[in-house]
Parts: C-alpha cells; structure tokens; sequence
C-alpha cells in the first residue's frame, strides 16, 4: 500500500474509534480531498469532523487550540511546510506554552500534519522542509513520516499522549508503497526495531548486521529512502556497510537508539532536506560529538540542502537538494 | 510558607443578596482596590516584572461577568486582572501568582498576564486567543452544550490579522463566540488616529456579525447591554460583538505614560467608580468602600509577611 493510503486509512480509523479526532484543513473536503488526496472520502462520511476551511492557517492553528483545550484531537492539514511559517505563532506562543505556563492545569495535544519537501518542482515556496525551525520548541514534539513505520503505529502513540506534535511528511513518500519491515518487500535489506525511550520507534536498516558495519546514517523523510538505497548500492558495488537509522521522532531526539548504533560504527552521517546549518543535523552532530568525544573516529558529517531558495527548474533544483549521489558520497567518506 | 486560602472573600467579590447597585460598586471598587496595591507593591520592590493594570476599564469586566455561567469561557489579553477577578473572584490566587508563590494561579509561572482558572485564561500575545477562543466555541458547539465562549481585545489588538481570520471562521461556522472589543483609544503609547484606518465597529460588521458599539464607563449600561448580547449569543449559537469606548486611567504598564495629561484628567470625570457611585447612599457606599480596603489589606498583609 502507499503511504498516502496508508495515512489516509490511519485518519479514518482515528475518526472511527476515536470521538474526540477533528480534521481541520484548507481544501481537505470531497471532491477534491486535500492537495495530495490523503483525506478524500473523509469528509463524506465524517461530515461534522471533517473540516473545510478557509485560506486562514493561524485561525485554523489556533482554532485547534481551543479544540483541544477543550479536550478534542484536532489534526490540521497545513497544506505545504512552507505555510507553517504563518502557524508558527500559534505553535510557539500558544499551543507549546499553555501546557507548562499554566501549571499543567491544561493540555493543548494539537497535532499539525504537513507536506515537505522538494522533486517535484513547485519552486521556493511550495517545496521546503522548514522542520528546523520548529526544533527545539520547548513541549512540541516534531515527527517525520516514514514508509517503515505503519501510520496508524505512529498516530496512536501520539493520540496516547499530550503534547502537541508536528508531523512531517515528505511529499516524494506518498506514491512510494509502504516497506513491511518484518516482511518479504525487502529482502535484500536487515531492517530492526529500536524502541527507545520516546514512545516512537527507530528503525535501523542495513544490508549486514550492524558489528560489521562502519558507518552509522540518521536520516528522515525522503532522505531515509535514499540512505537506505545508498546503503544497498554501497554493500553490493563497494563493500562499504552503513547501518541507516530512522527515527519516527526527530525532536526530541531519542538518543538511545542512536548512541548504540554509533558506540558500534564510530561514525555518522546526518542527512535532511533543509538548509545547510543551525538544523537538525548540527544539533546532532553536537550532541553526538560530546556524547562520543574521543571515540569516533571522524567528525560528523551533515547532508543537507544548500542555503538558497529551491528553485523551480529540476536541473537547477537538483543542484540544491541533497541527490543519492551526494548522500553515498558522505557515507563513503564516513566509512573510512 | 502557608499556603493562602484562596476561597472569594464576601467583602470583595459580594454576595448575591446584596443589591445590585451595591455589589457592582463593590465588584469595580475590589478590581481597582487590587491594582492600586499591585501598584503599591511593585514600587516598593515586592512585585517583579511587569503588569498592565485596567484602572478605569472595572465597569467592562464587572458588567460581562455578570452573565455568565459556570460552563461559559473567558479569553482574556495582558490586561486581564479586572477579567480575571470578575470571573473567579481569586485575589489572593493572583496576588500569590505575582509574587511568585507556589500556590498562586499558575505556580509563579504565569505571572500577571498568563492566567489560567477553570472557564478562564488569558496571554500576552494579543490576537493570537482569538482563534483559541474561537476553537473553544466550536467546542462548546460540537457538544451542544448551550454554553458561548468570549474573547476580551482591545482597539490595537485589531491590527493584527489573525483576528480577521478568526472573525470569518466564527461568522461562516456559526460559532458562540463573544467578541468585546475594549477600545481605550490607546495602543501602548500610540493613539487610535495613528493605528487605525476606516471603522472599528465596521470591521466586525464586514464579516457579518452582529455588533453594538456603546461609549460609556456606566457599569449599569455596559451591564444592561451585555446580559441583551450574551443572551442573543446563547439563543442564535452564532458570534456577536460587542464595542465598548472606554479609557484606562493608568499608564499602559507600570510608569510609561506619555498621553497630555489635559486628556487623562478629563477622562477621570468618567472614572466609572464615580459615575456609579454617585448613585449609592453615601454611608452605604462608605462601608463598602472600607469593607473591600480591609479584605485588600489582609490579604496583602498576609503576603507581606510571607515574603
């Protein structure tokens, strides 16, 4: 199934079993049923729950908000990363902060989902993955999707808890058919379970176990599908054994999973979309620097997107974005 | 450290006995009682950080919260003492929370503009409740529970687009929203003139919602009108505004004050303190008076000897 079914089917079955689940989003409604069809069919049989809204994505965060004082589940379509930048308000000052700036006397689990991400075109303001800016949001939670871990997995977790939750998801996974990671879609690749300590798993992948591995890859997104690609390619063409880590959680980072992986390796490669810098993988790279000073044996290295705006011509947006080659490239030095 | 009892003291919040000119003094003169010694206790070193005081704006929050009920909601902005003791009657739990006590409304963390009480809660972001506001009507709307949520702003807080957004959803959706715009004509330390292009009442009107716009510091006028408003808000389940001009006699927070002080002095002719009070028998108003110093002074005391 691909993951865009996938996540469609995990909303439904919040709705179903779930009275408190709300959607709320720009153009979400049948016919049309979202700008990447992942709630079609919803708002026909949901139609209370279900909601269309207005071009208002701070009204809309923030009508979740209240939704969700009021202990409702509001999820929120925003329909491209680039637009969370007008929810960022709501998300900082309001839905992040109520939890602990009233005493814990409220709860605010708003949860927003969102397509990232560039490869298809869309230019500077529909393909970013603006996820960096959100890292590091006391009391926020960000999640990327993942084609390794069942949505509904993921979903109920965060339904299970209560604090608000950005969603992740790179727009390239949703024609890409789920990976059952104990199943046969794979059979050329090692794929585990790390539960960690956040209540969202990590999925480690690699094409031999991981004590003949050297080299440890944390990537996200559409950046894991690649890593775990490169991975392959790289076992088979070159004999270099990289064991790719993929956390369903990327902030706060579970260290755990990771560290047991590094301790192994001595080495890491970040990979995600957004810019060059002041992102995930520096925050990464810092901590595991310090966490493993003195015993990895080179310094982390970080892909990511140059610091430019993402252009529209394929050519030239190519030239900016983190491409299999670039990703293999790292891991190749990493290994050594 | 003993922990404050924060159960409403009858001399301050009264009683439902008591006759209603009597208690709406009572109720405006405990909100402007509790600031003058917030203020008093800020310049003695006792308070820390910043407050934004309601002194002249008590007939607003005294008059809405006469209607309404447990099960109603209040969203409030920074200048959300007056709404707050109106609502809960909690003085010694906003005292406590000011002074940075474990036992004050938000456990010191909230301090005077981030409150948190069942059925209330405000923040220093202004536009940014009124979408939450709103998410709460619609609430209170998906549970038919009859119950209107409202959302206190003021003039500048209209600059701010988020509120247009929200007004739109509120109008579209159908939402028990309560709007009460409190337009003091003063943004901070900028006049309405310099912020505010085409009409204020309009700009809720433009969305569709009923609006009534009243200038006064009458708390019997801003009482009378609102229980008509909050009552076509609970029968119609659809958002309603209501605008009131009004002033605030103290400086924004704490000493920024730059208004000609030719206008402030006039505005104190309307100190809805004395267009009411002049309505009471003046012994009686006397003893009210003394009675809400007395419950202000022990609680304060109370705290002093705590600090």
């Amino acid at each position: 199934m691909i993951f865009s079914r996938a996540l469609g089917n995990t909303l439904r079955a919040l709705l179903e079993r779930d009275p408190r689940v709300i959607l709320l989003g720009e153009d979400i409604a049948d016919p049309y049923g979202g700008a990447f069809k992942v709630t079609r069919g919803l708002s026909t049989d949901f139609p209370d729950r279900v909601r269309t809204t207005p071009v208002s994505e701070a009204a809309i965060t923030g009508i979740a908000a209240g939704l969700a004082l009021e202990g409702f589940r509001p999820i929120v379509e925003v329909m491209f990363c680039d637009f969370t930048t007008l929810c960022f308000d709501q998300v900082l000052n309001h839905i992040a902060k109520y939890g602990a700036m009233y005493d814990h006397q409220v709860e605010c689990p708003v949860i927003l989902r969102t397509p990232a991400g560039g490869g298809r075109g869309y230019g500077p303001t529909h393909s970013q993955s603006l996820e960096k800016h959100f890292l590091g949001i006391p009391h926020l939670r960000v999640v990327a999707a993942s084609l390794y871990l069942d949505p509904l997995t993921v979903f109920s977790q965060l339904l299970s808890q209560s604090e608000p939750v950005l969603y992740v998801e790179h727009k390239l996974l949703y024609p890409l058919s789920m990976v059952d990671a104990g199943g046969d879609d794979s059979p050329e690749l090692l794929f585990g379970l790390d539960s960690g300590e956040c209540g969202l798993p990590t999925v480690t992948i690699s094409a031999v176990p991981r004590r003949e591995c050297t080299v440890t890859v944390f990537a996200y997104g559409y950046g894991a599908v690649q890593a775990a690609n490169a991975a392959w390619d790289l076992a088979i063409e070159e004999e270099i054994f990289a064991e790719i880590l993929v956390p369903a959680q990327i902030a706060p980072v579970d260290w755990g999973p990771l560290e047991r992986s590094v301790a192994v390796t001595r080495s890491l490669v970040t990979v995600e979309e957004g810019t060059a810098g002041w992102g995930w993988g520096s925050e990464v790279a810092a901590q595991v620097s310090r966490r493993f000073f003195g015993s990895l044996r080179r310094p982390v290295e970080s892909v990511a997107s140059a610091r430019d705006v993402i252009p529209a011509a394929r050519h030239l947006e190519q030239q900016r974005i983190p491409g299999a080659e670039a990703i293999a490239q790292a891991i190749r030095e990493a290994a050594r | 450290m003993p922990a404050i009892d924060r159960t409403p003291d009858l001399r301050l919040v009264g009683s439902p006995e008591e006759p209603r000119d009597e208690r709406l003094f009572r109720r405006m003169f405990f909100l402007r009682c509790f600031e003058e010694a917030v203020l008093d206790l800020f310049s003695e070193g006792l308070l820390n950080g910043t407050t934004h005081c309601c002194i002249g704006q008590e007939a607003d929050c005294v008059g809405i919260a006469e209607h309404l009920t447990p099960g109603d909601h209040v969203f409030s902005n920074h200048r959300c003492h007056g709404h707050y003791l109106a609502h809960t009657g909690d003085a010694a739990g906003l005292l406590a929370e000011m002074t940075g006590r474990s036992d004050g409304v938000c456990g010191g963390v909230g301090g005077s503009q981030h409150l948190c009480a069942p059925g209330f809660k405000s923040n220093g972001v202004l536009g940014g409740t009124m979408p939450a506001a709103a998410g709460i009507a619609l609430a209170q709307q998906l549970r038919g529970t009859g119950h209107l949520s409202v959302a206190f702003i003021g003039d500048g807080t209209l600059g701010e687009g988020v509120v247009y957004e929200t007004l739109n959803i509120a109008s579209l959706w159908r939402l028990p929203l309560f709007v009460v715009c409190e337009d003091n004509a003063w943004s901070q330390s900028t006049p309405k003139r310099l912020n505010m292009a085409g009409g204020l009442r309009e700009r809720f009107e433009a969305f569709g919602i009923p609006t009534r716009e009243i200038d006064t510091t009458d708390v019997l006028e801003i009482d009378h009108t609102a229980g008509e408003e909050i009552a076509a808000v609970r029968h119609a389940g659809s958002p309603r505004a209501l605008v009131i001009q009004t002033y605030r006699l103290c400086h924004h927070s704490k000493s920024d004050d730059n208004r000609p002080l030719a206008e402030v002095e006039s505005r104190w002719l309307l100190d809805p303190l004395r267009v009411h009070g002049v309505r009471l028998d003046g012994q009686r108003r006397g003893e009210i008076e003394s009675e809400v110093r007395q419950g202000i002074g022990s609680l304060v005391e109370c705290l002093r000897r705590a600090a």
